[in-house]
Parts: structure tokens; C-alpha cells; sequence
């Protein structure tokens, strides 16, 4: 057993180069197979945060944050203005590395060792608080731009689309409901289609996790039914961690809702638990 | 997965290109003939003179369209592409140097004549191999995308974005303009390299060499737009304005924005290198001044204002402030530095899209006054009906 611990220790999982990941190499591990750069979601588990802590001078914007996700969930995030909703994100997604704490993706993928786009190959997608789009971009190309290919530079170049991949833009055109302005450019759009069109552009790297950060800011009503309408037929395929302050809306969609205070849970639970929770009641009542 | 190839369909709906290729066709089979083919006072004849300034437009415009590729498509604003140009430039220099052989004025076989003066006894290392033709033509490419590389991988991994890199290509051009003023880089000092006799053994004050260098230099403005237009017209060129636009998304989308950025700078920096070459064998002569911050400047100003993310609207601007620019500098010429600045400043304010943009510009005004008097009568109506009550 010992050979195969220092293997384990060469081999390890997070430490895996590309070109290694390319070739399946699976050795045992227990009681599955590991096959190193693939999601491997065996617990049921696909995001592991342990004890994560970020600090920006001081200032601890996650403090010992705590968070799992379950494959296929529709997990709600809340808490008042500096919870460190955003901050997580940044730190799920590459953009922030903790000061100490892991990140899994699934068993296997640690993500304070990925950069954004390995991140993103990996299948974490993520929508911005402010709706980011391409905006001198037909519809159709910013669904193109986002699908899963191989993204590197040549053959980026030489790339053309196929049928298949046509028909996997009109899918999800279809479920975002932007058909028939395919070919309109992204800046003319209004501002909630231009959020819909950010969860297209999501779906369109067939991501197994989507971060939503405030998607129904600065919508109508009618948009938010909308929204939350396609939020919930994306869950099940995907898992999706929706990070929002409109309480309607998140009572229309959650099933479990996390709360978080000054950089860590606060509570957990359906959304009736939480909104009795005494601790919750005094941080949102309190301020 | 399917693949692209180089079809003529990236062509459709560039009115523009089509324009530009038309006009290079025209210049390739006119300018040379009339020149060679006519008699000196026919009122059809063109000068050597004229043609080779028009061979010398033609290498600015190729140099502008290598700057819009990286500018006006990928949001990088490089005030420091006269540096490629200027090393594509040294490349050939060199390669002409060592063609002199001994009719320089000491008549050494072996050193150019600055080395004899500084009292060298043997060639430099980096020197040797530009004797051979090809082996010039190489280095043309590979020093100027070797910088661009390198500097670029320092760069865009460090994440240097917007006025900071800016910034940092300004130095990089004004340090090696600084570099190439000392005697004892080898390049010729403050005085170049100049004096050149004959390119592959033809005579270079020769009408007929002239007129080679003249089509040369328009094939490779074709070949360097059909190129930036084969890549803009990519996924790729989708990439790359979607990284100039919103480089975040493109990152969390899947790309890796900092090869895409290297990728482009660096075929950039190579076709501005080939411009610097084919512009030296023309004007007779390269020295450090081409590395100046000024000459940068100047460049991005001919792309302002020709139209920037357009292409053929930056060979277009290379060509129209040359022209003002020699016409300036012979009438005014303590006035043209204050022409190009008020035109920088005419360009930016009031024509954001150049003189390609123009055109649009004004048929929307127009369509705005017309709107606003339709909008006038309207509320000339509410006040009378207001009014009569």
C-alpha cells in the first residue's frame, strides 16, 4: 500500500498537468475510479468550500465560510449588502485565491489551483451581477462565442460552425426565448433580456454549476416570472447557486436558502426556517 | 469539428476591402508603366519621385492596417508599433549593408563602412548570415514577433491592460531608440545605415527596381489585409472583439484571453516588420529616428483618423495624412506638428469612427433633424391647440 500512496502523492489530483488529464488514467482509489480533470460527483456533492477566508487589507469579506452544494439543487444565496456573496463567487470561479480554506469541484478538482478558464472548461459557469454580454455581437455569435469547443487560439481560428452546433444555438435560444432576435446586436437588447441572454451564454458551455449573481435586478415583474420560471427548469441538469437580494423572488424559486452574515453561513434551511431563524430576523431587522 | 479555409467568402459585404483591392490592382498595373513606359513630359508620366513616395504610403498603410488589427479590434493600444517597424526596417538595412561589399567609401570587402570608422576589426556575431537574402527576409519576421512575444507574454499575463500598457510600449520604443543611438550597438549609431547600392544584385537607384519594390510593396498590402481580414472575419476575430469588449465574460466563458491578445500582437508586430522592410530599400535609408514616440503616435493618428476595427479605413488614413503630411511639410512646415494635433484632436472629438465612420455619422444627424423637426411641429401643435382652448 505504500507504493501506491506515494503514486497517489505524485499523481495528485489537484497537481495534474494538462497533458496528463488528456489520457484517461484511471487508478484505484477506494472504492471508485479517479479519472484525473473530470468532474467526479460520486458523493452527490458537486461543490465542497471548506473554511474558506479571504481578507482585503484586513478587512475578512469571508470569514471561515462553510458550503456545500448538491448536485442538481437550486440553492439561494442572501444576506444584507458585504456578506460576501460576491466575493465567494470570485473565489468558486479563480478570480480571488483565498488566504486559506479549499475549494472542491466534485471530489477531485481544487479549485484555488484552477485559473478562470480552466474553471470554466471544467463546467462552473457564472453570470455577473451587472449583465456582461458582448454588446457589438449579434445574439446568435454571443451564443456562439460561449459554447463548449476547443477554445484554444488556433483552432479558434480556423473553427466553423456545424449543424449540430446550430441546432444547439436554437435550443438554447429557444429557452431563453430570444429566437426571434437572433440576429439583432447585444447592445440594442433591453436590460433583462440582456440577463437572459447571459444565462444563454452559460448554458451554452454546459456548465454542471451555474453561479447567478443578482439575476433580476432592475427587472419588471412579468421579466421575473420569466426568470424565475428558467431558473427552475435549469436545476436538475444543473446545479444552480443564485445569489439574490428580492426576497419575492427568492421565495418563488429556493428550495433551501442560505444566509450569509459578514463572511460566513449565518443559517440554513427552507426558506419559512430561515425567515423564523432569530438570528436572521435580528441582522435584517436589526440594521 | 469542422473547419474554415481560406475562401474569398470573407470578402462578402466588405465593400471597403473590395475598394482597397481594386485601387492596389489599379496602382500595381498604372503607377509602374506609366513610369517606365512614358516619356518624361507626356502629361501621363509619373516620376520616380512620385512613385516612390506612393511605394512609401504603401508601407505606412500596411504598418496602419497591422496597428487596427490590434487597436481597433482587440482593444490593445500600442504606441509603441514603430518599434517592429523599425527592426523590420534594421533587418533589411543590414541585408543591404553587406550587399555594398567594397564600393563603400573605405572599401572594406568584409566590415560596412561606420564599423571600419569605429575601428573594428571583425564582424559582429549578429551580423553574420545577413549577406544571404533569405536569411534577412527571416530575421525581418522572427525578431520583431520574438519581441512582441515576449513583451506581450510579460504583459498580458501580468494582466497590463488600457493606458498602463500603452504606457509600456511607449518605453519599449523609446528604449530602443536610446539602444540603437549608441555606436556601439553595431547598428550604424545616430547616422543608420544607409548608402545602399543594389537588392539581390539590382540596381536600387535603378527606375525598373523602383518599380519591382513599388508592386512588392502593394502585393504586401493586399496579402496583409487579406490576412487581418481572414482573421478578423474568424471565430477568432469574434474572440478577440468579445476580449476588447467585455474581457472578463470572455475569460469566464472558457477563454484564455492572454494567448488570444499575444496571438494577435504578435502577428501584429510581424506584418508591421515587413512593412518597416519594404519601406527601407525605398527611402534609401534607416535610423534610429524611426524608433521614436513620436513616429508611434503619428500612427495611431492615421488610424483614428481613417476609421479604427475597419481595416482598409487605416490604409486609407496612412495614406491621407502622408499626403497632407508631405504637402505640409513642404509648403508650412513649422505648422504640421500643430496640424497633426489639432487633427488628433478634430478626429476624436468629432469623428469617433474616422472618415469611414463619417458617412454614417451624417446620414444619423440627419435623421435626427429631421426627427427633431417633426418633434418641433408636434409641440408647435400642443401650444396652439392649448391655446384656441
Amino acid at each position: 500500500m505504500k507504493e501506491l500512496d506515494r503514486l497517489r502523492e505524485v499523481m495528485r489530483r489537484d497537481r495534474v498537468f494538462d497533458f496528463v488529464a488528456e489520457k484517461r488514467m484511471p487508478f484505484a482509489t477506494g472504492r471508485h475510479t479517479i479519472v484525473p480533470g473530470e468532474l467526479d460527483i460520486s458523493h452527490g456533492t458537486i461543490l465542497y468550500v471548506e473554511d474558506i477566508t479571504v481578507s482585503f487589507d484586513g478587512f475578512k469579506a469571508l470569514n471561515d465560510l462553510t458550503l456545500y452544494i448538491n448536485d442538481g439543487e437550486l440553492r439561494c444565496i442572501i444576506g444584507p449588502n458585504g456578506a460576501g456573496k460576491t466575493t465567494m463567487m470570485d473565489v468558486i470561479t479563480g478570480k480571488t485565491r483565498p488566504d486559506s480554506g479549499v475549494a472542491y469541484f466534485g471530489q477531485t478538482m481544487d479549485l484555488t489551483r484552477m485559473s478562470e478558464y480552466e474553471i470554466a472548461h471544467a463546467g462552473i459557469g457564472r453570470k455577473f451581477q451587472k449583465p456582461t454580454i458582448f454588446p457589438f455581437h449579434t445574439i446568435f455569435q454571443n451564443l456562439e462565442l460561449a459554447m463548449a469547443a476547443d477554445k484554444r487560439v488556433w483552432p479558434t481560428l480556423i473553427a466553423s460552425i456545424t449543424g449540430e452546433q446550430r441546432d444547439r444555438i436554437d435550443d438554447v435560444l429557444e429557452i431563453i426565448g430570444l429566437k426571434d432576435l437572433r440576429s439583432k446586436e447585444a447592445a440594442q437588447l433591453s436590460h433583462g433580456q440582456k440577463q437572459w441572454l447571459e444565462i444563454g451564454m452559460l448554458l451554452m458551455q454546459n456548465p454542471r454549476l451555474l453561479l447567478v449573481d443578482e439575476p433580476v435586478a432592475g427587472m419588471t415583474h412579468q421579466e421575473m416570472d420569466k426568470t424565475a420560471e428558467l431558473l427552475k427548469r435549469l436545476a436538475g441538469d444543473h446545479s444552480v447557486v443564485v445569489v439574490e437580494h428580492d426576497m419575492d423572488f427568492v421565495r418563488s424559486i429556493a428550495e433551501t436558502v442560505t444566509v450569509l452574515h459578514e463572511g460566513s453561513v449565518l443559517a440554513e434551511g427552507s426558506m419559512d426556517e430561515v425567515q423564523n431563524d432569530p438570528r436572521v430576523i435580528e441582522v435584517y431587522l436589526g440594521e | 469539428m469542422a473547419y474554415r479555409s481560406f475562401t474569398l467568402e470573407m470578402m462578402k459585404n466588405d465593400k471597403g476591402g473590395k475598394v482597397l483591392l481594386l485601387v492596389l490592382l489599379a496602382l500595381i498595373i498604372f503607377v509602374p508603366s506609366l513610369n517606365l513606359f512614358t516619356s518624361t513630359d507626356s502629361v501621363f508620366h509619373v516620376s520616380t519621385y512620385t512613385l516612390t513616395l506612393l511605394g512609401k504610403y504603401l508601407c505606412y498603410a500596411l504598418l496602419a492596417v497591422a496597428l487596427d488589427l490590434v487597436w481597433g479590434y482587440c482593444g490593445i493600444l500600442s504606441l509603441g508599433h514603430g518599434a517592429f517597424f523599425a527592426l523590420g526596417g534594421y533587418g533589411m538595412g543590414m541585408y543591404l549593408m553587406r550587399q555594398i561589399g567594397d564600393r563603400g567609401v573605405y572599401g572594406n570587402p568584409e566590415l560596412p563602412d561606420f564599423m571600419v570608422f569605429l575601428n573594428w576589426q571583425e564582424l559582429p556575431w549578429f551580423w553574420q548570415g545577413f549577406d544571404m537574402f533569405w536569411f534577412a527576409m527571416l530575421m525581418v519576421i522572427v525578431v520583431p514577433g520574438l519581441l512582441a512575444f515576449v513583451f506581450g507574454w510579460l504583459a498580458f499575463r501580468s494582466r497590463v491592460t488600457g493606458v498602463y500598457l500603452s504606457i509600456m510600449t511607449q518605453a519599449l520604443t523609446y528604449a530602443l531608440l536610446l539602444a540603437f543611438f549608441r555606436n556601439e550597438m553595431g547598428f550604424g549609431g545616430n547616422n543608420g545605415l544607409t548608402d545602399f547600392k543594389d537588392i539581390l544584385g539590382y540596381d536600387l537607384q535603378a527606375g525598373s527596381t523602383r518599380a519591382v519594390l513599388f508592386i512588392v510593396s502593394a502585393l504586401a498590402l493586399a496579402f496583409g489585409y487579406l490576412l487581418c481580414r481572414y482573421i478578423v472575419t474568424s471565430k477568432l476575430g469574434r474572440v478577440v472583439v468579445a476580449i476588447r469588449d467585455a474581457e472578463d465574460r470572455a475569460r469566464f466563458i472558457g477563454y484564455k484571453v492572454e494567448s488570444f491578445k499575444l496571438w494577435v500582437f504578435v502577428v501584429s508586430a510581424i506584418l508591421a516588420g515587413i512593412a518597416g522592410a519594404l519601406y527601407v530599400p525605398q527611402v534609401g535609408i534607416i535610423n534610429p529616428g524611426e524608433f521614436s514616440p513620436l513616429n508611434s503616435i503619428e500612427l495611431v493618428v492615421w488610424v483614428a483618423v481613417g476609421g479604427r476595427a475597419t481595416l482598409y479605413g487605416a490604409a486609407l488614413g496612412a495614406v491621407a495624412v502622408n499626403y497632407g503630411k508631405t504637402y505640409f511639410t513642404a509648403v508650412l512646415p513649422e505648422l504640421w506638428l500643430f496640424a497633426l494635433g489639432a487633427l488628433f484632436i478634430i478626429v476624436t472629438v468629432f469623428m469617433p469612427k474616422g472618415i469611414i465612420g463619417l458617412r454614417e455619422q451624417l446620414r444619423k444627424k440627419r435623421s435626427e433633424m429631421n426627427k427633431a423637426d417633426s418633434g418641433e411641429d408636434t409641440t408647435d401643435d400642443s401650444v396652439q391647440s392649448e391655446g384656441s382652448q
